[in-house]
């Protein structure tokens, strides 16, 4: 091989080898050089416009600034929900270098309680890294301007001046207007909105806040700033201001549904509130509830435990969610339909406290007995056998259709999340859902508002409305000035006054609730009790006993009784019956024509109580947050929080034996505070399908 | 200006060649001025000084014979390699990797001075081979074994932007020598069948990272890639004229990283735009150029291959490190000659102008001839 041969090599041929070789290094740097020119012209003037457009992104950072959310506003024009002006800090996970000393620096500077400690750590765990987690709000500028200026050390950590929701009555509107929170992943997934994510943005999670979650949300205004690569704001360049949420305006009446929430107590319960004229719905409390101002930062363990302890389901509106059999408020109805279907009012029958049909005897709640009976006396003695004998004549069919006139088992037009729309039983529908043919006692349990009979509050309402006003209500959340005029049910007036005679007499006459009179000489109330039972006299006697097993308590009502301005609708879940509904309905109404004296009652009440709803509800609070410090069980996720919120009733057993209607009671105290000890829930029959 | 009423030591300079190094200097202070947020400290003076400083001491070097060159050769090789291997141990006894040594007064990186020292010494043995045998092995070996040495040691601190510095400016001296053309062939073959296997065995995590990143700087925009990233943009974005002086956003608001220093010719095109950047190109063509003139224009050996050795030691500063800013290289901590802030950067540079300024002198007073 030629060239492994040593060459003969002199000094001359290196010092030529030299020469050359250094010509081509000389070239190589030259081409090199030439190169880096190229590459910087390159970049400098044809890749310019897009370098430049790299270093203004980099340079300037938009930050949006979270709209004014809509307020929600009562009737007149009051506040249900505002907001109110807010020092926050919040945390955006996948920005912290060191999370465990981050918390720990902050919880010294805002001085978090071991509870807060917890509820944030949980609230860390599932979040979704870009999406900034609320550390605090309502923060004093002492405590705001310490995190603040402590900034450049404590990365991924976000103080802000802003607004935050507001709700003056706390639990209250809770289930009326829901509350709002930090969107869900699920949530910035579908709207792939940044200002979902921008620290501080909450959106409607329940009621109306979500439900008019885009009139209320408005547009966000934004800011540029100068900003380093560490994110620290060098200055301000431009400002946009945001653009608030439209207002919604309810039919509500704040200051009444404050009243009616508080008014129902330690009770668990529902009050309707409508106006007769025109169908708004001037007040929907559903108790006991929650306080929406404290669910905005997320549902904190102790929350939560609070929530999952009470057998009074505080997350169930029971306005909507709540079925239950409506008793003997049916009565006025199904009276309806035997005027309609040519019964004679003052054809009478002698009730001696019970009725047999076929091998059954069916009760009268008074056993003994009510003597001859015509349709007045047995609306307002709420004699049992009047009906049980009169259905059987005229059969359920025109009773049923009665009920679904007059509003009962139907859906309504309504921005909320949801409505349980209960059953009208009629053959027909007892044949589609078990397949079996209607049977005699299922009338006659029906004609008293029990057996497959299943509504909720705000059907009541609507067919006290209805019944009072003669037309064809349709409840109404949404103010406006100008409310379409409700057509005529069709209903004979000579029907509907012999009813309403009849509906005075139990409050003004010899009837079943003379103590739910108005404390007004000269205003009227009528109305109609209703109790309804739980479970069968072999299991409890509805009165006293397990909570669980004690009557529901029913009354709707309506006044003047002359020319109805107002019907409300009471339900007292395992009252104990009517008795401790109807002083409710007594006092709401009564709030309606003078509000003054029934402030006084209440006053007296809350006093034994214990405080208002919000009090309560924050005593409770200290409570647990003492017995159960950090170690109660995490929250659930959102979803799965609301889903427990729109479960339907639980299993309200049927009851098809024959049954004795418990007694009308006569007014009873105020119920003692429920005991501690929570009932252990007992199902009889499988939950009726509410169709 | 007449040469009779300057001093014939200062009219003897290689001002042709001072004047735009300080005036790069110059530049590269100014923008170190910029990078410190309009303020002389901590950068911008030092810079200064320290130029001023080392300048002196390269005239001082310039005046220093031939003979004291050669001589002092190997025994200098073998200090700096000395230092290398005391760093080493300091920095197993200290724990973790050491590359200095604190003289008290400034802190000493060997390996820096181990750049123009491997140029020296293998001048030195290419001189003293007889030219017969300069295409044997033994023209080979022993020159490979003066890099490998250094080399290795280098690259265990481990810095493997210097150990590459110092096997570059080696083989290019070895190439000068007149070592056989297809050696050096072989050579780059054999690199690409062992480059890869290196790049997977030998290099660390965080070098194996540089590389991957610099092939798709996308791939990792906020980690490594940040910094390839951030430098074209700061680049791009100041067209030719520049955003003018003070107004480099990306310096200023930290998006990129190391501006006074690696990245500092990606903080003066921002403001300076490309303008500047074809002026810091000119200047450096000016010395290199310069350096390979002496070179060529020298008559013996030594001095060709001293002066050619410093020249592309400076190169290789130079283009490695303006390849990195604009994207054309992975990030290797190499900063840029005369710009970059820092002593051992400068004192290395200088000393290459010194030795060329020296060899330069040794040709207008050929007394030194052996």
């Amino acid at each position: 091989m030629k060239f492994l041969r040593p060459r003969h090599v002199s000094m001359a041929t290196l010092r030529n080898s030299f020469d050359r070789r250094s010509m081509v290094v000389g070239g190589i740097q030259g081409g090199i050089g030439v190169l880096l020119a190229s590459r910087l012209g390159y970049l400098a003037i044809a890749q310019n416009e897009k370098y430049k457009l790299d270093s203004e992104s980099n340079r300037v950072n938009l930050s949006l600034i979270p709209p004014r959310r809509g307020w929600i506003l009562d009737r007149h024009g009051s506040p249900l929900a505002s907001n109110r002006a807010d020092f926050r800090v919040d945390v955006i996970p996948d920005r912290m270098t060191d999370e465990a000393q981050t918390i720990g620096e902050l919880s010294k500077l805002l001085r978090l309680t071991p509870v807060d400690i917890q509820d944030l750590k949980d609230k860390l765990e599932k979040s979704h890294g870009f999406a900034p987690v609320e550390v605090a709000s309502g923060l004093d500028w002492d405590r705001f301007a310490a995190v603040s200026v402590r900034l450049p050390d404590l990365p991924g950590v976000v103080t802000q001046r802003g607004f935050s929701r507001f709700y003056p009555t706390g639990p209250s509107v809770g289930h009326l207007v829901g509350y709002v929170g930090a969107a869900s992943a699920e949530e910035y997934e579908k709207e792939k909105d940044p200002l979902l994510v921008t620290p501080g943005y909450k959106v409607g999670k329940d009621g109306l806040e979500k439900i008019y979650e885009k009139e209320l949300r408005g547009y966000p205004g934004a800011r540029r700033v100068e900003v380093t690569a560490g994110g620290r704001v060098v200055r301000d360049l431009e400002t946009r201001e945001d653009v608030p949420g439209k207002p919604i305006k309810l039919t509500i009446d704040g200051p009444l549904q404050d009243y009616a929430s508080r008014r129902i107590g330690l009770e668990s319960g529902a009050v309707v509130a409508m106006d007769c004229q025109t169908g708004d719905v001037l007040a929907m409390a559903s108790m006991p509830s929650y306080d929406p101002n404290s669910f905005s930062d997320g549902i904190g363990r102790i929350e939560w435990k609070m929530l999952a302890d009470d057998d009074h389901v505080p997350l169930r509106n029971k306005v909507l969610r709540g079925l239950y059999p409506p008793g003997s408020t049916v009565k006025p109805m199904v009276a309806l339909s035997f005027l309609e279907a040519g019964l004679d009012p003052h054809e009478s029958v002698f009730c001696g406290g019970g009725l047999r049909v076929g091998n059954r005897v069916f009760h009268c709640w008074q056993r003994r007995g009510h003597g001859m009976v015509d349709m007045a006396k047995g609306i307002y003695q709420s004699c049992d056998v009047y009906f049980y004998h009169f259905a059987q004549r005229i059969g359920m069919d025109p009773i049923a259709a009665m009920a679904r006139r007059l509003g009962l088992g139907q859906e309504f037009q309504l921005p909320v999340v949801g409505q349980s729309y209960g059953t009208v039983p009629d053959p027909a529908w007892k044949k589609r859902k078990y397949d079996r043919d209607w049977a005699i006692y299922d009338t006659v349990n029906a004609t008293i508002g029990q057996g497959y009979f299943l509504v909720n509050p705000l059907q009541q309402a609507v067919m006290a409305s209805r019944i009072a006003s003669g037309r064809k209500l349709l409840p109404r959340l949404l103010h406006s000035d100008h409310p379409p005029q409700a057509a005529s049910l069709g209903i004979s007036q000579e029907h509907l006054d012999i009813v309403h005679k009849a509906m005075s007499d139990v409050v003004n006459g010899p009837g079943t609730a003379h103590r739910a009179a108005l404390p007004m000489k000269d205003i009227l109330l009528a109305g109609k009790t209703g109790t309804a039972q739980v479970v069968g006299l072999n299991v409890g006697n509805g009165k006293g006993g397990l909570w669980k097993h004690r009557d529901h308590g029913h009354f709707i009502c309506f006044a003047p009784a002359d020319k109805p301005r107002y019907a409300v609708a009471v339900v007292v879940e395992h009252g104990g019956g009517s008795g401790a509904a109807y002083p409710i309905a007594r006092d709401v109404m009564t709030y309606l024509f003078d509000p003054t004296k029934a402030v006084e009652v209440l006053h007296d009440y809350e006093k034994q109580w214990g405080g208002t709803a919000q009090q309560r509800l924050d005593a409770k609070y200290r409570a647990y947050s003492a017995a159960y410090a950090s170690g109660a069980p995490a929250a659930p996720s959102d979803e799965r929080v609301q889903a427990a919120d729109q479960a339907p009733s639980p299993n309200q057993p049927i009851l098809n034996d024959a049954q004795t209607p418990p007694p009308e009671p006569v007014a009873l105290p105020p119920s003692p505070p429920n005991t501690a000890t929570p009932a252990p829930a007992i199902n009889i029959a499988p939950p009726p399908g509410a169709d | 200006m007449s040469r009779s009423i300057v001093p014939e030591t200062i009219a003897r300079q290689p001002w042709q060649v001072l004047i735009p190094l300080a005036m790069l200097v110059a530049l590269g202070a100014a923008v170190l001025y910029s990078a410190a947020g309009g303020h002389l400290q901590p950068y911008a003076l030092n810079h200064v000084l320290r130029f001023c400083f080392f300048l002196l001491a390269a005239v001082i070097l310039s005046r220093v014979p031939r003979d004291v060159f050669k001589l002092a050769a190997y025994p200098i090789y073998a200090g700096i390699l000395m230092l290398l291997v005391l760093v080493e141990l300091l920095g197993a006894v200290g724990g973790g990797s050491q590359r200095w040594l604190n003289l008290g007064f400034m802190t000493l990186q060997p390996s820096e001075l181990m750049k123009p020292g491997i140029v020296l010494v293998l001048a030195r043995f290419y001189d003293t081979l007889p030219a017969s045998i300069t295409a044997s092995w033994r023209g080979l070996v022993p020159a490979g074994a003066l890099i490998g040495l250094p080399a290795v040691l280098v690259m265990i601190q481990p810095d493997l932007g210097t150990a590459l510095a110092i096997s570059f400016s080696g083989v290019v001296t070895m190439f000068l020598a007149g070592l056989p053309l297809w050696w050096f062939l072989s050579a780059v073959g054999a690199a690409t069948v062992v480059a890869p296997i290196a790049f997977f065995t030998l290099l660390h995590d965080y070098q194996r990272n540089r590389v991957l990143v610099f092939l798709d700087p996308e791939s990792d925009p906020l980690g490594t890639g940040y910094h390839i990233t951030q430098s074209k943009i700061a680049i791009g974005s100041g067209g030719f004229f520049g955003k003018g002086f003070g107004n480099g956003s990306q310096s200023h608001l930290d998006y990129l990283p190391e501006s006074h220093t690696d990245f500092v010719f990606a903080t003066m095109s921002e403001e300076w735009g490309m303008l500047g950047g074809l002026f810091v190109l000119t200047v450096f063509a000016i010395l290199l150029s310069w350096g390979l003139r002496v070179a060529r224009n020298s008559t013996d050996r030594f001095s060709s291959l001293l002066a050619a050795g410093m020249a592309a030691t400076i190169f290789f500063y130079v283009a490695i490190n303006l390849m990195m800013v604009m994207g054309l290289a992975p990030v290797v901590g190499i900063p840029l000659p005369f710009m970059s802030h820092g002593g051992s950067s400068m004192m290395t540079n200088m000393i290459c102008v010194g030795t060329i300024m020296a060899v330069s002198r040794w040709q207008r007073r050929p007394t030194g001839l052996s």
